[in-house]
């Protein structure tokens, strides 16, 4: 009990109880959160992980915008059904340039870590206007005003250097040449699609929505949606060098 | 204050010029911006600071004949009324939108087809309303009750208690409509976009300065129990909200922004926030009400001293560390994942240790039970409590996690913290506070109250127990194989079987929501003076005078 009676120091000294509660309080998020940032093994080196082209980043801008993460995740789990029904388990290095992470918290719908090549561009399109008309039992709502938005470029390049000063990290020449790369990964038959590829490997560039009048905001989503996943080299990746 | 003096208080000044310097600010964002969004939040904020300061002005600085003073009352209990009314108010809010969107979830095409009305901006529209717009304005009005009465003391400041107070309307108003155009953070929890962060930061130091200005005038020499978890609340999220939320805006005239931290990183960082949302906003917080309500109520000192500081302690210090249980099979490592877990095992105790505190208090009161609806919805929301934390840890164990993890099972465990004990701790203090702050002899109703209670609990029983079903239920399809060794179901079979389930999870949330405008209905009739002729229920309730047990137990 003489211990307990020491307690009303805290009782009667109202900045004693903070500062009490701040330490307290302070200790888990400094061990659990600090070592991520400096311990080696937290991301995995991979070959293969780029940052977002400025059509992807866009799409995935709609993506977060629209809360997709609310009902689908894009976190395969280290778990046998998991990887027999979505792909190889994600790897920490996939989500490496993901400001914010889009892991997820639930699945209303499936996970999306890995469905970038899965479906066609016209299945995405068609899905996302009117997901009931591939898939009947479906509850997703359907998105057809995405086929009809012209995508708003104006902060193209703005989003790439916030992106930069966060730590992705794009080149001098990736945030001049944002607008002209966004463009082309659009249009196949511009004079700037191979550059695309060059600055971005692996880089999809194809008219994705299927109108060649212009790019919509369901360009740069089905743009998102196909790359997701696609980027990790498995074939150079060594599990055993990583097991946990 | 008087009229009398020549000179203008110093306060009047600064209230009518931070106020006509926020609508000026205002209308330069809606002037210079190119982004439609920002352009609507620049001309909502001038509207408010604009309304505001020719309030001010009204009040203090029109001397014209017959504008008397009103006479100063000993705590400022002004504010606590607008609070308990946005409580209400929201609270309707926060529980329709969540009817509507477990609608769309049982019927699509509810969606629309429109981007403002599509389930993945509702669903933040519903989190925030119900966890911050209703939760918060519950939180911030108990807690400017609970510490004048605890201290003996007024809350300092003539307008610091109603900047809080509209600041954070200002800030709720900002967030929901952000979401339904589209300006989002994207993490769950905490999704307003830097400038409305920058805000609430701000809205949050003057709550804190204002709860701690009251502690610091007490004419008690002991702080009371109630308000060493108010203070944890308000101190841990603070800290959570700045630095889950530090961020790159891409313009300072745009709503949209980069969040500084990535990947694994991030994901750590969201639910060290995310969990402790929980923790502190949605449990510490809501035991300095019970804290103040039950033993109020009851009329019976707390349970237990020793347990309420070695639960306090206990509490806030291991709750920090369980976020990583939200993580479990993911890329996040292995050790942060143990430690998660080990820790959400561990908070089981403490977390019991407040509900046998807030249940014990009953001792020798067990009756009220039976005789006073109110006391009821109290005590029940502690034992929801208890239910919710023991399910916690539970779901926390990897084994288990990975089959709930990403399922309704999360859902409904949610739902059964936050409508069973956050929802009826805060009916039951909005029922207590009521009579209180408007000086009426008891409650309109009762019988009205026996109304909510018992359509509300039903509410909530068909709420959890359909998710536990489809939670379960979705987690043995997902991971069941058949006799030649391939995966049963496909994805949209265990979307399927989930249908029915969800129309009964969208009836319990309705009952929920008819309870609460039963609350509305029956406060609003007890502001306005009537009492009902209801026989042996009209036992007349004790008056408010007089302090609470201010002296914890031995």
């Amino acid at each position: 009990m003489s211990l307990l009676n020491k307690h009303a120091i805290f009782e009667k000294h109202s900045m004693l109880l903070l500062v009490g509660i701040l330490v307290v309080v302070s200790i888990g998020g400094l061990v659990q959160i600090t070592p991520l940032f400096y311990l080696e093994s937290t991301i995995e080196k991979v070959d293969g992980m780029r940052p977002y082209t400025p059509l992807e980043l866009s799409g995935r801008n709609i993506y977060v915008r629209e809360g997709c993460y609310t009902c689908h995740s894009q976190m395969v789990r280290a778990l046998r059904d998991e990887v027999e029904r979505y792909g190889h388990y994600s790897l920490a290095a996939e989500s490496m340039y993901d400001h914010p992470f889009q892991w997820g918290s639930k699945r209303s719908g499936p996970d999306l870590a890995r469905v970038g090549g899965k479906f066609s561009d016209d299945w995405h399109v068609a899905h996302l206007i009117d997901p009931r008309s591939l898939v009947p039992e479906s509850i997703m709502p359907g998105y057809p005003f995405l086929a009809e938005r012209p995508l708003d470029t104006r902060n193209v390049a703005a989003v790439l250097e916030a992106n930069r000063i966060a730590g992705v990290p794009y080149s001098d020449e990736m945030i001049e040449k944002a607008l002209q790369d966004l463009m082309a990964q659009a249009n196949p038959d511009s004079d700037f699609a191979d550059e695309v590829a060059e600055r971005y490997p692996k880089a999809q560039v194809r008219d994705f929505d299927g109108n060649p009048a212009m790019v919509s905001e369901m360009d740069a989503v089905v743009a998102y949606l196909q790359m997701l996943g696609t980027l990790v080299d498995f074939a150079t990746f060594d599990a055993q060098e990583y097991s946990r | 204050m008087s009229a009398v003096a020549e000179r203008q208080p110093l306060s009047d000044w600064f209230a009518f010029g931070g106020l006509a310097l926020g609508a000026a600010l205002g209308i330069l964002l809606a002037g210079f911006t190119n982004d439609p969004v920002m352009e609507f939040h620049g001309w909502l904020i001038f509207l408010v600071s604009g309304g505001g300061a020719c309030a001010v002005y009204i009040r203090a600085f029109d001397k014209r004949e017959g504008r008397v003073a009103v006479a100063e009352e000993p705590y400022e209990y002004g504010v606590i009324r607008a609070g308990v009314i946005a409580t209400v108010f929201w609270g309707i809010v926060g529980f329709l939108v969540g009817v509507i969107i477990a609608w769309q979830l049982a019927f699509p095409a509810l969606n629309l087809d429109l981007p403002w009305t599509s389930f993945g901006r509702l669903r933040p529209v519903h989190t925030s309303a119900v966890i911050f717009a209703f939760g918060g304005n519950a939180l911030i009005a108990t807690s400017f009750y609970v510490v004048q009465k605890t201290c003996k003391a007024r809350l300092p400041g003539r307008y610091a208690p109603w900047f809080v107070f509209w600041g954070y309307q200002l800030f709720i108003v900002l967030a929901a409509s952000g979401y339904v155009l589209g300006v989002t953070q994207g993490k769950e929890y905490a999704e307003p976009e830097w400038y409305v962060d920058l805000w609430l930061t701000i809205v949050w130091v003057v709550y804190l300065l204002v709860f701690l200005g009251t502690i610091w005038k007490r004419k008690e020499p002991h702080i009371y129990v109630a308000n060493w978890f108010y203070l944890a609340f308000i101190v841990t999220i603070a800290m959570l909200h700045i630095v889950n939320n530090l961020t790159i805006p891409v313009s300072i005239t745009g709503t949209q922004s980069v969040i500084l931290w990535s990947g694994v990183q991030d994901a750590m960082t969201q639910w060290w926030y995310g969990h402790n949302a929980v923790g502190f906003f949605l449990t510490a917080g809501f035991l300095g009400i019970m804290y103040y309500f039950v033993p109020k109520r009851a009329e019976r000192p707390v349970y237990s001293y020793k347990l309420s500081i070695i639960h306090f302690w206990a509490l806030i210090f291991l709750y920090i560390w369980a976020g990583p249980h939200h993580l479990h099979y993911t890329a996040l490592p292995d050790w942060a994942q143990t430690l998660g877990m080990t820790f959400s095992v561990m908070l089981w105790m403490p977390s019991w240790g407040g509900m046998i505190n807030g249940l014990m208090t009953l001792s020798g009161a067990w009756d009220k039970l039976r005789t006073d609806p109110v006391i009821r919805m109290l005590v029940v929301s502690v034992a929801f409590y208890g239910m919710s934390t023991f399910e916690g840890p539970l779901m926390s164990v990897k084994a288990v996690n990975s089959l709930s993890h990403y399922t309704d099972w999360t859902v409904g465990h949610v739902h059964s913290g936050a409508l069973g004990w956050v929802g009826f701790v805060t009916f039951g203090a909005v029922y207590c506070l009521v009579p209180w702050l408007w000086n009426r002899p008891r409650l309109y109703s009762l019988k009205l109250v026996e109304w909510h209670f018992w359509i509300a609990t039903l509410g909530i029983l068909l709420y959890i127990t359909s998710m536990w079903v489809s939670g379960i239920m979705q987690g043995l399809m997902w991971r069941a194989y058949d006799s030649l060794g391939f995966l049963e179901y496909s994805f949209v079979e265990t979307v399927e079987a989930m249908h029915p389930y969800y129309i009964i999870r969208a009836l319990g949330g309705m009952l929920f929501l008819v309870g609460a405008l039963i609350m509305a209905y029956n406060v609003w009739q007890t502001i306005r003076g009537r009492l009902a002729d209801e026989g042996e229920f009209a036992a007349p309730a004790k008056s408010a005078a007089g302090g609470p047990a201010v002296a914890p137990a031995e």
